[in-house]
This record gives structure tokens, sequence and C-alpha cells, in this order.
């Protein structure tokens, strides 16, 4: 599969900005997004998500915050905390995808 | 004719005693070679055989089991199973039930049992302690709040728990030798200490740092032990890798008359002097190891690797320090336990919901069993282990 993250400049070049929603995902995409968040974040904030070595991040904790903001943390880690950033292996697209499922408990 | 009535009857027992003892000794088994497979979403365990290389049975209802860790009482009969959620439950393997749970705390990352075995310890990070348990009743009979975060929890010889807060950089040693906790606090174990392991002679404790380069050795023989900084500059601070999964540190890997440990942030394992503490050498490896785990004899250390590089463990030759086979078990291998001599190995592989047994000489594969996203695999020969 190509990697998204080396595509992304053309594809804003080609078509503008592209709506950030699930549908931009390669097919099966979400899925596997969907077990990264639940196995592999889960490793450091819990399989509910509410948290261990990392903070809760249910949606009534997150309430308020952003879309971008969140998809931010994700691609870019948080400087200072275990929190890394995962632009190496997923792209804009796919971090925004994962915003919006947290923030939507569980549905992208 | 009361003699014979007698006789005819006494005849009656003994057959009848001989009868059920035989039919008892047809259901007896021991549990040396038992042990537990965590299935991490399902909350659920499954009893394995390792000489059958099969599961036997599953006990339900065990809560998160995501990071989930056991521990085996002396006569390897009961598992206390660790639970992410906060929950110790207490499995009977030969019964397969489910015979005490208690919830002790909103969020758990392990436990140890003491080595007279009277007495389970669980380190929480909400509320940031450690909780000690009766392992008979499960009734609480010690809480030590240490307005941290705490990890590294591990028993260590005369009734004591050590374990160390991620906050605060400091390790703590409870003896309960005399009922109430005596504690002792060390500080200067460094920055963000995130999992720590006791050698197998219960002697050294040593805390790995994320937020800063090396470990921290303690000494338990020393009375207070000092905090001895090793592998100070490993290298984490050279070009730091994005960690996407925190190493673990299990038992003494020790092999020969070094050791070797996962270095943080980096494609390495690094090799360490028993005695000395100071660094001998380092392998590079596939990925960010995990695990680093010597086969029983020392003769081996299999590696497993953080996402993404996660399908992958590599086996190390103790002797020249040389990967000298790799294998690709499939997506997420987790973990990895040898049998109690080391002639098998069991992974496990989170998404192909399997468990495989290798021949650790040949390499070759002995066996599957199927289970749903299993973890964590333990032996029940744990339980005579220090720290394990």
């Amino acid at each position: 599969m190509p990697r998204l993250p080396a595509l992304f400049p053309l594809a804003v070049l080609l078509f503008g900005m592209p709506p950030l929603d699930a549908a931009e995902l390669a097919p099966g995409r979400a899925a596997e997004l969907e077990r990264l968040v639940l196995q592999d974040c889960g490793s450091c904030h819990g399989l509910t998500l509410k948290g261990g070595l990392g903070p809760d991040i249910r949606a009534p904790t997150l309430a308020g915050r952003s879309t971008e903001g969140l998809a931010a943390i994700v691609l870019h880690g948080v400087p200072g905390t275990p929190m890394p950033p995962w632009h190496p292996l997923l792209s804009e697209a796919e971090a925004q995808w994962i915003a919006e499922y947290l923030l939507n408990g569980g549905a992208p | 004719m009361t003699r014979i009535l007698a006789a005819v009857l006494l005849a009656l027992t003994i057959g009848f005693t001989v009868w059920v003892n035989n039919a008892l000794a047809e259901t007896l088994r021991g549990s040396g070679d038992l042990g537990v497979v965590v299935e991490r979403t399902a909350g659920a365990i499954l009893i394995v055989d390792q000489s059958e290389r099969a599961a036997i049975g599953r006990v339900t209802g065990l809560g998160d089991l995501s990071h989930a860790s056991v521990v085996f009482s002396p006569d390897q009969r009961y598992a206390f199973v660790f639970g992410r959620d906060g929950g110790l439950s207490k499995v009977d393997l030969l019964k397969q039930t489910l015979v005490g749970r208690v919830l002790q705390s909103g969020n758990a990352i392990g436990g140890a049992i003491s080595d007279d075995g009277r007495l389970v310890a669980v380190s929480n990070y909400e509320p940031g302690g450690v909780r000690v348990f009766d392992a008979e009743t499960l009734d609480m009979v010690a809480d030590i709040p240490t307005g941290s975060k705490t990890i590294g929890l591990v028993d260590a010889p005369g009734r004591q728990f050590v374990f160390t807060l991620w906050d605060h950089g400091e390790t703590w040693i409870a003896d309960l030798s005399k009922g109430t906790p005596e504690i002792t606090k060390i500080e200067g174990i460094g920055e963000n200490p995130y999992d720590a392991l006791i050698t197998a002679d219960g002697r050294r404790y040593i805390a790995g740092l994320f937020g800063e380069d090396g470990l921290t050795a303690l000494d338990l023989w020393q009375s207070p032990p000092a905090p001895r900084r090793i592998l100070a500059g490993y290298g984490r601070g050279e070009a730091p890798l994005p960690v996407y999964k925190m190493p673990h540190l299990e038992g003494w890997a020790l092999a020969g008359e070094r050791f070797v440990l996962p270095a943080v942030g980096r494609h390495e394992v690094l090799w360490v002097d028993a005695r000395s503490l100071e660094e001998t050498g380092r392998t590079k490896t596939h990925g960010q190891p995990v695990f680093a785990v010597a086969r029983p004899d020392g003769r081996q250390v299999w590696v497993n690797f953080a996402h993404p590089l996660n399908d992958t463990v590599q086996v190390i030759d103790t002797p020249s320090g040389e990967v000298i086979h790799s294998l690709k078990p499939g997506p997420a291998v987790l973990h990895m336990e040898f049998t109690p001599r080391g002639h098998e190995v069991w992974v496990s592989v989170r998404d192909a919901g399997r468990i495989d047994i290798y021949d650790t000489r040949s390499f070759e594969k002995l066996g599957e069993i199927a289970a749903e996203t299993p973890s964590g695999i333990f032996f029940t020969a744990r339980a005579h282990r220090t720290g394990l």
C-alpha cells in the first residue's frame, strides 16, 4: 500500500483540501485503526481508554476538544511525556479519523 | 452368622474404598505443568496444559485484562490475576472456577505474591500506591498510598515488596514481616522509571528509566540500599525514536555471566556484566524490543518488538551475542513464556488469535492453541521463583 503521507500533498494539489472523514480511508483501514486504538493505544490508555500510564481519553473526558487539536496530538505526540508522535505510521486523515472516533465515543 | 455378616461388610467397605480411591486417582492431577493465558479483550483466562500443548479450561468474568499479569500460590493451585481495571481475581486451576474477586482500585498495573504465599500485593496507577491482600480471603491487610503512579512491584525475600514511583523517581521497600508495613524510601532513582525487575536471588532491583538514559540498580543486601545509575548514556538521547510500546523488564534474563536488557527507543538490546553492572555490548535487533527473555538455561535470548514491527521474534545466541534465528509468528506478538526447563517456548500472537508453541532448539513449530486476543502467558513454575 502506498504510504498516505507521501501522497497527501499531491492529493491536496489535485483536489484541494480533501474532506477529512471516514470515507477518505482505504477499504478495511477503519477496522485496522479501531483495533490500533483499542489494542495499541490501549497499552497505555487502557483497553476501555479510561487511562493507565496515559490519561483517560474517553469521550466525556475529551468533550470540548477540537478534532484538529486531538489529531495534532496523535501526529506529533506530547513532548516530555511518553505519548509518541504517530506521524511515521499514520496519515493526517487517519489521525483525524482517530480524533473523531475518540470524540464520538467509539463511533467513527 | 454375625461373624460372616461382619466379614462381608468389611470386604464390601474395603472394596468400596479401593474403588473410590481408584476413581479419584483417575481424576486427580498435579498442577506443575499447567499455566494460564490471558485473553485480554474477553476478560477471560485459558487454563493450559504444557505437556498436552492444549487448553483444558477457560474462566471468564475477570474484567478488563489489558496489561494483565498473573502470579501463583506456592501449591500452584491458585492463580491471582491482576487486571487493568483494578480487579484482583483468584482462580482455582484444578476446579477451573473463579473463587474470589475484589475490585481494589480504579486502575492497576500488576502484582506480586510474598515469599510465604500469604500476601498478594497490587500496584496501582489510580489511586497511586500499593494495596496488600490476604491470599486466602482477599481481605485487604495494608494500604500504602504513594501519591504517584506506582510501577515495578516485585516480591523480595523476607515478606517484602519493592516498588517504584513513576512521578517521583523513588523506590519504596515495604517490609510486612511484622504485620504492619515498615517502609524504606529510596530517593534519586531517576526520571520516570517505567518498570523494574528483581534478580532471581532477590538481591538486585533494577528500574528502567523512560525520562533519561540508563537504569538504576539497588543492592537490597545493603541497608539502606544506595541507588546506582547503570548504563547511563546508552544512547536513548542520541536520536530517540518514538516509543510505541514501553519495554518490559521481567525476571533476570541472566545468560551466563551477563544479562540482557531491552533499550528504550532504540533497535537494540544491551548486555550487562552481572557482577560489575557495566555494559559489555549491544545487539542490533529488528525493532524496539519489548521483552528480552532468556531461556531458563541462559543459552538463548528471545526478543519481541513494539508496534509496528511486532510480527517478528528474534533469537539471540548468548555466547556470541548474535541473532541466530528470526521467526514471523504473525501480527502482534505480545509475550513469550518458556517451559520451566526451556525445551519449548509459547508465543502469544494477539491479532491472529493464537498461541504458537516452538521447540527452542530446532525452532520447529510444535503446535497451536486458539485464543481470543491472547496476551500474557504464565506457567505455574513461576510460583517458585522470586520476582515472577
